[in-house]
């Protein structure tokens, strides 16, 4: 282990203790509100689905536009059981959620029963994505189809699902999607202490991914990954299939994306179609540049930063987001190739150049050993 | 039959680019242990030729057997690389953001699956036979480099090592002298020579007729041109041979 990762692993080490315990007790005693702990649950979902997307991109040089699809189907799992655990609370006092009144149904189509149990809708979070991934990525990576071909497929991938969940005959509430839930696990979901819960779980799951990520990294998996990135040809030519790697990686991170949109939905208390809209997947590429691509931890630091400016900007500035946004990818783009997290490294070459150019002297390569 | 199988066999081979015949009718026969010099003009097909063998493009017709037993023009890259086929490109290709030591670990024999790669460990054996190549190819001390940050010559050494860390049964090494020094290239030379044999059979394609003089002593020469053999034979009867001078050494002789 070398010095880089122990910073790293420090660094980690703090972050969650900070999300893990500080912040969850500052808000139980009251000097944390819950409406900041509401907001940064959302911020660590999406630091979560950031992570899923280095894997693909940083590591593995797969630029996926679809990533906010796998998201939103953990998100529309979890919303199924949600919707179920109403029960004849709705504003039409009938068993069945009430988008399945308002078109006519009586009682509940039959995929939709198994939802009322929780641990089926937890198998569901993580095996939905998953057939979705495999099916796509098996025929993708097969097909051998790269680059910018694979990356305007996967975002033709999330928008025609997005057509499709905005019908109302698919039976999972249309445009309007999921939304009024009230409990999880027998707790009132909008209750203080289930979403600091919610929260203390969404912290956990980030630090499990990142830890697995980070290990993942470390295998032999992980320098076949980084091969499969800078020379897919010469990987062919070293007996790896590149293919089966490249359908590992997108269905790990199709998964860990489901994880993080189920809890992101009791949080937010509301899934729609919307979410699967294209704009949501290109959004999670600029957090991921803009933190640092091929890094783990800079994509978290971008999920958080970019969504924090967003909170602010989208009241401060409400016309000019999508501006602001659409500049920063492009200033980081041009001037921070390595994100936030390269910037230290960034300033010091800076530095180190400017005084180079300053005394010539010290400019002249020191002699190496032959 | 009681016959040795060939290392590799090519029958009736043909390939077109877009109308252009790379690869004409080609006939190709190597024993095992044997090392084969291919020589010939730009455009004659050498590579091609490489390519078909290790399954980067697919002949028209004709058939490529390695071991008299594997048809490798209906098998992919990968497979025909777990079959033993390693090749060296002309261009060194090597992992740049890789270090050379993890350029090794890559092409090491032994398991290509995913989830097998999962838990993968390097265990003494492999890592004293790694540290082992690195010797021989003269880049112990930059064991830790990225391999993009090696000079050109190393690379090329790099990427005979990862050919060595393959275990490869059959050797495809094209041209392994280009961008050497004189003495790195007599030293790459007597790498290959001290490898052929029962375990390794080696293809080498070349331009630098001192090479060639070097490793194929006294050994079968292939001489292709337009994407056919025009002759076979020890180097000394190949460059005195009619068709040869004339297509290939001729001209060159003609033009120094």
């Amino acid at each position: 282990m070398n010095k880089r990762t122990k910073i790293e692993l420090a660094i980690v080490a703090v972050i969650a203790v900070i999300l893990i315990f500080v912040l969850p007790a500052l808000n139980a005693s009251g000097a944390v509100s819950n409406f900041t702990i509401n907001v940064w649950g959302k911020y660590l979902c999406y630091a979560i689905l950031a992570i899923s997307v280095d894997l693909l991109w940083g590591y593995t040089g797969l630029l996926s536009l679809g990533q906010a699809l796998f998201f939103a189907l953990g998100g529309y799992m979890m919303g199924m059981h949600l919707m179920r655990m109403i029960g004849d609370l709705g504003q039409y006092k009938k068993p069945i959620p009430d988008f399945l009144v308002f078109l006519g149904w009586e009682q509940l189509p039959s995929f939709w029963v198994p939802f009322s149990s929780f641990a089926f809708s937890m198998l569901m979070v993580i095996v939905l994505p998953a057939i979705v991934a495999t099916a796509f990525g098996y025929l993708a990576f097969r097909s051998r189809i790269k680059g910018v071909y694979f990356s305007i497929l996967t975002q033709a991938l999330t928008y025609g699902a997005a057509l499709m969940f905005f019908r109302n005959d698919m039976l999972l509430g249309g445009n309007n999607g999921f939304t009024d839930f009230k409990f999880l696990l027998g707790a009132d979901v909008r209750d203080a202490g289930t979403q600091r819960g919610l929260f203390i779980a969404s912290a956990i799951v980030l630090i499990a991914v990142y830890g697995f990520c980070r290990w993942l990294t470390t295998t032999k998996f992980g320098l076949v990954q980084r091969a499969v990135r800078d020379s897919e040809t010469r990987v062919l030519f070293s007996g790896y299939a590149a293919a089966n790697y490249k359908l590992f990686v997108f269905v790990v991170c199709s998964v860990i994306a489901g994880i993080a949109g189920a809890l992101y939905v009791p949080q937010v208390g509301i899934i729609n179609p919307s979410e699967m809209q294209p704009d949501k997947s290109l959004e999670i590429i600029v957090w991921v540049a803009v933190g640092g691509r091929g890094t783990l931890l800079g994509p978290v630091i971008g999920a958080v930063a970019i969504n924090a400016l967003k909170s602010w900007a989208t009241r401060a500035y409400p016309d000019l987001w999508l501006i602001i946004l659409g500049g920063l990818f492009i200033l980081v783009v041009l001037f921070m190739p390595k994100g936030i997290v390269g910037l230290p490294a960034q300033i010091r070459g800076f530095f180190a150049k400017r005084k180079s150019t300053e005394t010539p002297a010290a400019a002249q390569p020191s002699p190496t050993a032959p | 039959m009681s016959q040795k199988p060939f290392i590799i066999s090519a029958e009736g081979v043909n390939k077109s680019f877009d109308g252009f015949q790379a690869i004409r009718d080609l006939n190709f026969y190597m024993d095992v242990g044997e090392l084969r010099t291919v020589i010939g003009p730009n455009g004659a097909g050498k590579t091609t030729f490489l390519d078909l063998i290790t399954g980067r493009t697919k002949p028209d017709e004709g058939k490529i057997e390695f071991l008299n037993t594997h048809d490798v023009t209906k098998m992919s890259e990968y497979e025909i690389y777990r079959l033993g086929i390693g090749r060296k490109f002309q261009t060194p290709t090597v992992y740049t953001d890789h270090s050379v030591f993890e350029n090794l670990v890559l092409s090491l024999e032994g398991s290509r699956g995913v989830f097998r790669s999962l838990f993968a460990r390097l265990n003494s054996t492999e890592r004293d036979r790694l540290d082992e190549i690195l010797k021989t190819i003269n880049l112990g001390s930059h064991r830790d480099r990225k391999a993009g940050a090696l000079a050109h010559g190393q690379k090329q050494w790099l990427e005979i090592g990862m050919l060595l860390a393959q275990n490869a049964r059959l050797l495809l090494v094209d041209e392994p002298a280009a961008g050497m020094t004189d003495e790195e290239t007599a030293k790459t030379g007597d790498l290959l020579l001290s490898l052929v044999g029962e375990k390794h059979s080696i293809i080498v394609i070349e331009h630098d007729m001192t090479f060639v003089r070097q490793i194929s002593q006294g050994r079968k020469v292939t001489v292709l041109h337009q994407g056919h053999i025009l002759c076979e034979g020890p180097v000394d009867e190949v460059q005195n041979d009619e068709r040869v001078l004339e297509v290939y050494l001729g001209r060159k002789a003609r033009a120094a």
